[in-house]
């Protein structure tokens, strides 16, 4: 009974982050949508709802009454998982992220590194369904794609390297905490630009949206999928576009903090400067689909390996000689 | 303690079930799926026992990392369909004799350590004394991997930029016929090296030289 008790509240605790989440994804498909269509000079979609917010949800309905068509020469059990892989693995990354001090789900002791090996768990589900479909399309997609996040993961790594010395802890919460005097985008701001353009490449976004180049590779891995497989794909990736832009305020913009530390800031609830910090960097990444060309492979692979690895590697060495000279360095 | 029996002979059975379909389910791909799920297991109980940074680390090195890897070989050969000859022509394959031989070692060697822990418990014991207990084991690790074993740590770092540089000697081959694309010129080229503009007669066209 007493498990049983545990166990209803860990749930509702866990929906409770859960369908915000959701809901803003679903939200900031519609947000994504009409920022493009908004730089292009268009109306976007304005016809369900007001302003059309309810695009979204009429778009998953109709994903989920069309017919789920699995391909006669596909793997089927691999198929049908990769979605279902790519979806979990985007929305239980969200455990950890803190909304404010005491409103998060897990406060674990490795937060980040939890976050990193689940976004480079995330491979798998484009690796899945491209193999599994047993198309050539999907197949080239996914090996693009999976080149792609494994190199673009590792100069992620390297530039939370430069933030945990900073911060000496690997725990979210005191990432957060570690900026109450100045956030840490004004002492790293160069690693600050890298990490935002690495999380581009890793969530497969444009310019970097190579995997899916529907000129080249019709639709990338997801080219074999329909009805609520697709949406599902769909979901996770907007669920880790999010999720990227979440680290990413937590990592640099001070997640819940106010700006300034003043009455008039304080009214405001944490979780609030959040979201918004969240949204600032959602309408950088919508704007960048709208203005910039799509990179050539080669182009996108020398960014990666000889451009931010080495220069944030540059920068490691940088920070821990500037907190060792002036005694900044962490200590517990 | 039921919930935590629970999730350990979970996690437990999952990596058993998943190491014994690595070598036997017949698709390549699927072992190697199997193998990824072995891991991922693995790190779940690694974090059961406290050990958290270890079960993360596991999972970035060898599911994010060295899986990709492995897969992407399996996929790049095309063996997914090999026979399974465990049971079949046994007298004709050479793989296990080999096998067997390594397991054994390994098994061994896994006798030798439990009973080394459970005989001279005062061996292990003298290691964990030296250990802070109240901090984090990041922070233990750290404290420990830096100072008393640094010597080993950076071998161990030299032994692994060796094997990267072997591997990129191995594979490094220049070939002809290969169109190399330059940025810099690329990037700098300007509008009258690239286009030209021509007077054209009429019914004579123009000589293009290419």
């Amino acid at each position: 009974m007493e498990y049983l008790i545990l166990l209803f509240s860990e749930i509702y605790k866990i929906l409770y982050v859960l369908i915000p989440v959701l809901v803003s994804v679903a939200m900031i498909v519609w947000l994504d949508r009409r920022i493009w269509a908004f730089v292009q000079k268009r109306r976007g979609p304005n016809v369900v709802g007001p302003f059309g917010l309810f695009q979204t949800l009429a778009d998953a309905l109709k994903y989920i009454f069309k017919e789920i068509i699995i391909p006669a020469s596909s793997n089927k059990i691999i198929f049908i998982l990769a979605p279902i892989v790519t979806m979990t693995l985007a929305l239980i990354a969200w455990a950890v992220i803190p909304f404010s001090e005491d409103y998060v789900l897990a406060d674990i002791n490795v937060g980040i590194l939890y976050i990193f090996a689940i976004s480079s768990l995330g491979v798998y589900g484009i690796i899945m369904g491209g193999w599994a479909s047993n198309s050539k399309y999907p197949f080239l997609g996914s090996i693009r794609s999976a080149a792609q996040m494994v190199s673009y993961e590792v100069s992620i790594g390297v530039i939370i390297i430069n933030v945990l010395l900073c911060v000496g802890s690997l725990n979210l919460s005191d990432i957060v905490l570690a900026q109450e005097k100045i956030w840490f985008v004004i002492p790293l701001f160069p690693m600050f630009v890298i990490f935002f353009i690495s999380s581009l490449a890793e969530t497969n976004r444009p310019p970097f949206d190579l995997p899916e180049a529907e000129a080249e590779l019709v639709a990338g891995y997801q080219t074999e999928y329909s009805g609520m497989m697709y949406a599902m794909f769909w979901l996770g990736e907007y669920a880790n576009i999010l999720l990227m832009c979440a680290l990413g305020s937590i990592l640099f913009l001070g997640g819940w903090l106010a700006p300034i530390d003043t009455p008039l800031f304080e009214m405001v609830p944490p979780p609030v400067w959040l979201i918004f910090k969240i949204l600032f960097l959602f309408v950088l990444f919508a704007l960048i689909k709208a203005i910039v060309p799509r990179y050539r492979y080669d182009q996108l692979m020398r960014l990666g390996w000889k451009v931010f690895l080495p220069f944030s590697l540059i920068w490691v060495v940088l920070t821990s000689g500037y907190l060792l000279y002036f005694d900044l360095l962490p200590v517990y | 303690m039921l919930p935590h029996a629970i999730f350990f002979y979970f996690f437990s059975f999952v990596a058993i079930i998943s190491a014994i379909m690595v070598t036997a389910s017949k698709n390549t791909v699927h072992s190697v799926f199997f193998l990824i799920l072995d891991f991922i297991s693995i790190s779940c109980l690694f974090i059961m026992i406290g050990a958290e940074f270890l079960g993360m680390i596991m999972l970035i090195v060898y599911v994010g990392a060295v899986a990709v890897l492995f897969l992407f070989v399996v996929m790049m050969l095309n063996v997914a369909q090999q026979k399974n000859q465990w049971f079949k022509s046994s007298e004709t394959s050479t793989h296990i004799p080999v096998g067997l031989i390594v397991s054994l070692i390994i098994f061994f060697e896994l006798i030798i350590v439990i009973g080394g822990w459970k005989y001279k418990p005062d061996i292990i014991k003298n290691f964990s004394d030296s250990l802070i207990s109240n901090s984090t084991n990041t922070h233990t690790i750290g404290s420990v991997l830096y100072t008393e074993y640094i010597h080993l740590f950076q071998i161990s770092g030299m032994i692994l930029l060796v094997a990267m540089i072997g591997a990129i000697v191995l594979t490094f081959r220049k070939r002809e016929g290969v169109k190399r694309q330059n940025y810099f010129s690329q990037i700098s080229r300007e509008k009258n090296q690239g286009v030209e503009l021509v007077e054209v007669k009429s019914n004579e066209g123009v000589k293009i030289d290419v």
